[in-house]
């Protein structure tokens, strides 16, 4: 990199504004984690770190635990994960390498269409199509729970995966594809072998991607989950998430502990999506090293 | 206080003061903000009160009871609307003595999804038990002795109840404490509460979604949603041990049984109300209002408004599914609005 000195005024100029813009995001993650760990410091203070794994959440008694709902973002958001892992990046894979162009670039564009459908019309989809189709099966009484929000969240998720590991797929240099085929390798080979090797670590950043979309979202999953803070080894019994019990009591919460507890899982849900984030940069530098 | 002003308040109270001077011009703006639960009165309210006195401009944000409470405990609106009375600890944090006023009346209804939409009738009991998960099915003894003649299936009860914080949930949860020990003791009244079984669903349509579609649940909704949707909905018993229909009529019988214990601040639960025609579920719904106005303007608008709202405003009640309140009710509030002072 050149020296600062070495550089005329209008790129100082330009990295001393992009370096204000990238501190400012930092800034704005400083003080978010700041602003929730303040005011949810009477959960903390009254429970403990006790408040991470308690199972009861009784807002009359005052008696708050988060482990029910921290238990349903991550059943949901792992459903979610299992499922769209494989459908995302085979679409990819599809799109990128096997399909003719004209077909590729049609199905694309309907994928990243699927991503701009807001997240009550998946809900709707949800509580009109899916929770029917999941009684239906005569497995649970009702519908509503984890695995119907995994499915859910799963399908919002799918674009994700696959828009962004097409892109990467297509980045693949030809000559990976072209020195597998000519040591006579299939094309089922050539995929496995060269090219996805070759684009993992975007593939791996695509499904990261995904897995925070997941971990947030509220809407949807609040409307298909069945909104009962219990823990079940039964993916067919109804759950909750840390977003929907947020989006769902804090408007009516009045008393202070129940607000600064409202808050707390607020701050539980940034430290695990950080978590997850922070697991992501790690997978990835070690992907890069191994390569 | 806080968290008052950077999570709820900052945004709205940001988006009132930014757009208050272009209407201070020509138009007086009167800020409210709370409780969901009477919105859709309050908004015809504010549209017809409008149309005959056209000086003044209510702006009414549906943000909830708990933050209507806490912005007027904040001073940031001209007032505010909750479905449950402040607590005395609520009211200590307010800047001064805050006067509640009972705009309209509300009926929460059991609502089920059986095959032939019978008309049941609840005990108080059963009620209690099906929600405590004691009753575990349609058949239980306690629901087809109060029931002869409808055939009840053996299936299981889904009990679906809110999700989100609400009024709804208060009265109901309200109710089932004042005529349950064991409910009182395990789960108590709330906004919200630790259900002891049931799926939860966000807001009356939530509630009524899931009833509508899972074969035998049940479930509690306002009248008014219940009426509008046409969803069937059963007779509760009330304290002298008559089944009653929810309809306005009887939720208004509620409050005129109740007004012989009325207390001055109209702070009052009227669950379970005396009177062989009264709707056990029923309840007011509030405006808060600071007893010394800081603003003469301001003050006379509302003050106008409140008399305006208790006269004429009830009309608009039973269309809408909400009750009138009894004109002896009415009587009361106009002498605590008499005691309004302005500066």
């Amino acid at each position: 990199m050149p020296r600062s000195s070495c550089l005329n005024w209008g790129d100082r100029l330009f990295r001393w504004t992009c370096l204000g813009f990238s501190l400012l995001i930092l800034g704005l993650v400083a003080g978010l984690a700041g602003e929730l760990a303040w005011n949810s410091r009477l959960a903390f203070r009254a429970f403990g770190p006790s408040f991470l794994w308690t199972q009861t959440w009784d807002p009359v008694a005052e008696h708050f635990g988060a482990l029910p709902f921290i238990y349903g973002t991550l059943v949901t958001s792992a459903i979610a994960l299992v499922i769209a892992i494989p459908l995302g990046l085979g679409t990819a894979i599809f799109l990128a390498e096997l399909a003719p162009p004209r077909l590729s670039e049609t199905v694309g564009f309907l994928v990243e269409l699927l991503a701009a459908v807001p997240s009550v019309i998946y809900g709707l989809v949800g509580v009109f199509v899916l929770v029917p189709a999941v009684r239906q099966t005569g497995l649970t009484p009702h519908g509503v729970g984890l695995l119907t929000a995994g499915i859910i969240l799963a399908v919002m998720i799918v674009p994700f995966i696959t828009t962004v590991s097409r892109e990467v797929l297509l980045t693949v240099p030809r000559s990976q594809r072209e020195a597998a085929l000519a040591i006579g390798a299939t094309h089922w080979e050539t995929v496995w072998t060269a090219i996805l090797p070759y684009a993992r670590s975007g593939i791996a950043g695509s499904i990261f991607l995904a897995l925070a979309r997941a971990l947030g979202e509220t809407m949807a999953v609040t409307m298909v989950v069945g909104n009962r803070p219990e823990i079940h080894a039964s993916v067919l019994e109804p759950g909750y998430t840390m977003a929907a019990v947020l989006a769902n009591e804090f408007t009516e919460a009045t008393g202070d502990l129940y607000l600064h507890s409202l808050i707390g899982i607020g701050l539980v849900l940034f430290g695990i999506t950080i978590l997850v984030n922070g697991l992501a940069r790690l997978m990835l530098l070690k992907l890069g090293h191994s390569r | 206080m806080l968290s008052q002003k950077k999570f709820l308040t900052a945004a709205v109270a940001g988006l009132l003061v930014a757009g208050s001077p272009a209407w201070a011009a020509k138009m007086l703006l009167v800020n409210g903000a709370g409780a969901t639960f009477p919105y859709p009165i309050y908004s015809k309210w504010f549209s017809e009160y409008a149309k005959q006195n056209n000086s003044v401009n209510f702006n009414y944000q549906s943000i909830g009871s708990g933050g209507g409470v806490r912005q007027i405990q904040a001073g940031t609106v001209d007032f505010g609307a909750t479905d449950a009375p402040m607590t005395d600890d609520e009211m200590q944090k307010a800047a001064g003595k805050v006067l509640h006023i009972p705009s309209v009346m509300g009926g929460v209804v059991p609502v089920y999804n059986l095959s032939g939409s019978p008309k049941l009738k609840f005990t108080q009991a059963a009620l209690a038990g099906i929600f405590l998960g004691r009753i575990k099915n349609w058949n239980d003894a306690a629901l087809v002795k109060e029931n002869p003649g409808l055939s009840l299936p053996g299936d299981p009860i889904v009990v679906v109840h809110r999700s989100d914080g609400s009024g709804t949930t208060f009265v109901f949860t309200d109710f089932l404490a004042k005529v349950s020990l064991e409910w009182k003791g395990r789960v108590g009244a709330g906004k919200s509460v630790n259900w002891p079984v049931g799926l939860g669903g966000k807001g009356n349509e939530g509630v009524a979604g899931l009833v509508k579609q899972t074969p035998n649940s049940i479930g509690y909704v306002e009248l008014g949603y219940a009426t509008n949707n046409n969803l069937p909905f059963g007779q509760v018993q009330n304290r002298e041990g008559n089944f009653v229909d929810c309809n306005s009529q009887t939720v208004t019988n509620a409050a005129a049984s109740s007004l012989a214990k009325m207390p001055k601040d109209f702070r009052v639960s009227i669950v379970n109300a005396p009177g062989a025609n009264s709707y056990p579920i029923s309840t007011f719904t509030w405006l808060l209002i600071y007893q010394s106005q800081a603003d003469p303007v301001k003050g006379e608008a509302v003050i106008a408004f409140l008399k305006w709202m208790l006269g004429e405003g009830q009309k608009y009640a039973e269309p809408l599914g909400y009750a009138p309140l009894p004109a002896e009710m009415i009587q009361l509030e106009e002498e605590a609005i008499a005691q309004i002072k302005l500066p």
